[in-house]
């Protein structure tokens, strides 16, 4: 029997493994895939604690977190080609006209 | 057996996931997202949820990953020497501590709470997949909706985003 906590574990190591790739990385479909990941490591907890608390919930709640990120990735890669086609920018750093 | 299946789904999630901020070419990150899901979703099936490993093969390393694969060679992307920010990589060591603090808590937790009322043997009765379309058309019906329109939404902005500019706009835009 694996304990709840051993995949709330799994889930923390992936989530900061995706927080790390969003921080560190200057390509822009790798930033969104470290997106991806943090996602992922969000839907190990609400699967893991739909099946320890006995409640479906988190599984429905799972059916649309996956949903939201396939609009995630169909808007951020339509500006990704946006940004590629203009010629605007090839790293994240070099968008900055919005920074403060 | 369980415990040796989830070993087994939780080392090559997180080895898949390094790779996947680590590697220097995208193609590969890709591959290793790939590889990511698939073992994400066998850790679904541990946990008894069914139908939501099976979607999250369809959906997310189905459509999701080939759209991302799509872009990537669409775009031609030249692997880069510098790909890593250098000026911020001290953020690791933050998100190393972070990790830390994090292990240190959970494996201190107990996560207690009040049990629902769909146990494993309850929900095998009348199958997952069953189950979860009851909840979701009863109790999460107006959330579905929701995602519906939302999902509506998206389709929309990025074919308006990725569109083509014809001469036409062009010529009315300032730009």
């Amino acid at each position: 029997m694996v304990p709840v906590s051993a995949y709330v574990l799994v889930s923390a190591i992936l989530f900061v493994t995706g927080l790390a790739g969003v921080l560190i990385r200057r390509n822009f479909i790798i930033v969104m895939m470290s997106v991806e990941i943090m996602l992922n490591a969000a839907n190990i907890n609400l699967v893991a604690f739909a099946y320890h608390l006995d409640s479906l919930a988190g599984q429905v709640m799972t059916l649309f977190v996956i949903a939201i990120a396939a609009g995630e990735a169909a808007v951020g890669l339509a500006i990704i080609i946006v940004v590629f086609r203009g010629k605007i920018a090839t790293n994240v750093d070099q968008i900055n006209l919005l920074k403060w | 057996m369980v415990p040796i299946f989830f070993a087994y789904f939780a080392l090559v999630s997180i080895v898949a996931g390094l790779l996947t901020v680590s590697l220097r070419n995208p193609v590969h990150c890709g591959i290793a997202l790939l590889a990511l899901l698939g073992h994400v979703a066998g850790l679904f099936v541990l946990l008894h949820a069914e139908f939501v490993a099976v979607v999250q093969i369809i959906i997310y390393a189905g459509a999701i990953l080939i759209l991302y694969l799509f872009v990537l060679m669409l775009l031609n992307l030249k692997t880069e020497e510098r790909y890593f920010h250098r000026r911020h990589a001290w953020y690791i060591t933050g998100v190393g501590a972070l990790t830390v603090e994090l292990l240190m808590v959970l494996l201190a937790s107990r996560f207690s709470g009040a049990k629902g009322p769909a146990t494993v043997a309850a929900v095998e009765e009348i199958g997952n997949s069953t189950a979860i379309g009851i909840l979701m058309f009863s109790d999460y019906l107006l959330p579905f909706e929701i995602v519906g329109v939302f999902l509506l939404g998206a389709i929309v902005g990025a074919i308006v985003l990725a569109k083509t500019p014809s001469p036409a706009d062009l010529s009315g835009d300032e730009r």
